[in-house]
């Protein structure tokens, strides 16, 4: 008789039960969401370039497959110095006159997503992927 | 199984009422201009008032009716092989939870809304051939299990509150 209840109108009387059985659902959904999320951030693809932006401006784009030495001169007179150096398919902060070197000292960089910040310059260094080429990557 | 007059009727207000939903919402700025296709999905209040008040073809036909009429009037035939093929996941696993019964209108509408944007992700990986819109699935998860919780209060609260009496 109960039981009947509960099946004809879900949202009445035993509402309770159900309504804990959906927080566990949606936790349970959330959970799967974030490893999901959590595997493609552990398992993206390298960059293929690197694109440095000065104060929010684009400063300038370095492909990670020739080897370069970049310096970023930013401040007024270009008296702030980062060096960007790209070797090996990778993108690092030489050195830099920045007061805390926080950038000088952040491992380099080479997958997609991946940045290096200097606060005090304004300058961040960021990994993209080119976008698209013509062939498409799975075939259906 | 012939529908009577009455329930035709009512199926049709439904209809006209997730139409207009839909064009309430189309309205709306959008929420995130960073990220396009967040929606709350309005219109899926009404399906899934209508699901739980009569039944699965009954949802099934509306939805389809409700796609069609919004894409003819505002929208355009790429972006309805979209809404087809979310709305269709959508309303296979709503069903499958309604049945399931160990969730209420809110658990059920949050699976509707998740799978519907899963739905569209896997069209548009399948018809632009990129894998990369997986990071992309994973914004539209979370912005839909909440879209879904909103869409299944709303639609709990109507079904509880419209009498059986009046449809």
């Amino acid at each position: 008789m109960m039981n009947q209840e509960v099946k004809s109108t879900p949202t009445a009387k035993n509402g309770g039960r159900l309504f804990r059985n959906d927080v566990i659902f949606i936790a349970a959904l959330l959970v799967v969401v974030s490893l999901c999320g959590l595997c493609f951030y552990l398992f993206r693809g390298e960059g293929d370039k690197v694109v440095v932006t000065v104060d929010g401006t684009e400063y300038g784009t370095y492909s990670l497959a020739e080897d370069v030495r970049v310096e970023i001169r930013t401040g007024e007179a270009g008296e702030e110095l980062n060096v960007l150096v790209i070797k090996d398919g990778q993108a690092y902060v030489e050195t830099a006159t920045c007061p805390d070197g926080i950038c000088a000292g952040h491992k380099p960089i080479s997958r997609e997503g991946e940045s290096i910040v200097c606060l005090p310059h304004k300058v961040v260094i960021t990994v993209y992927t080119t976008e698209e080429k013509d062939a498409p990557d799975i075939v259906v | 199984m012939r529908p009577t007059t009455k329930k035709l009727a009512v199926l049709g207000l439904c209809t006209a009422v997730a139409l207009i939903l839909a064009y309430v919402e189309s309205m709306l700025p959008p929420l995130f201009h960073a990220v396009p296709g967040i929606k709350i999905g309005l219109p899926n209040i009404i399906i899934v008032f209508v699901l739980y008040r009569f039944g699965l073809r009954e949802a099934a036909a509306v939805s389809l009716i409700r796609m069609l009429a919004v894409s003819f009037l505002f929208g355009n035939m790429m972006a309805l092989v979209y809404s087809l093929a979310g709305a269709f996941l959508s309303m296979a696993v709503m069903a499958v939870f309604k049945k399931l019964n160990f969730l209420s209108v809110v658990g059920v509408s949050v699976a509707g809304g998740v799978f519907h944007n899963v739905g569209q992700i896997l069209t548009a990986m399948l018809l632009l051939g990129t894998a990369e819109l997986g990071y992309y699935l994973i914004v539209l998860a979370i912005t839909g299990t909440v879209s879904g919780i909103f869409v299944g209060l709303c639609g709990a609260i109507i079904v509880k509150r419209i009498p059986k009496k009046l449809i």
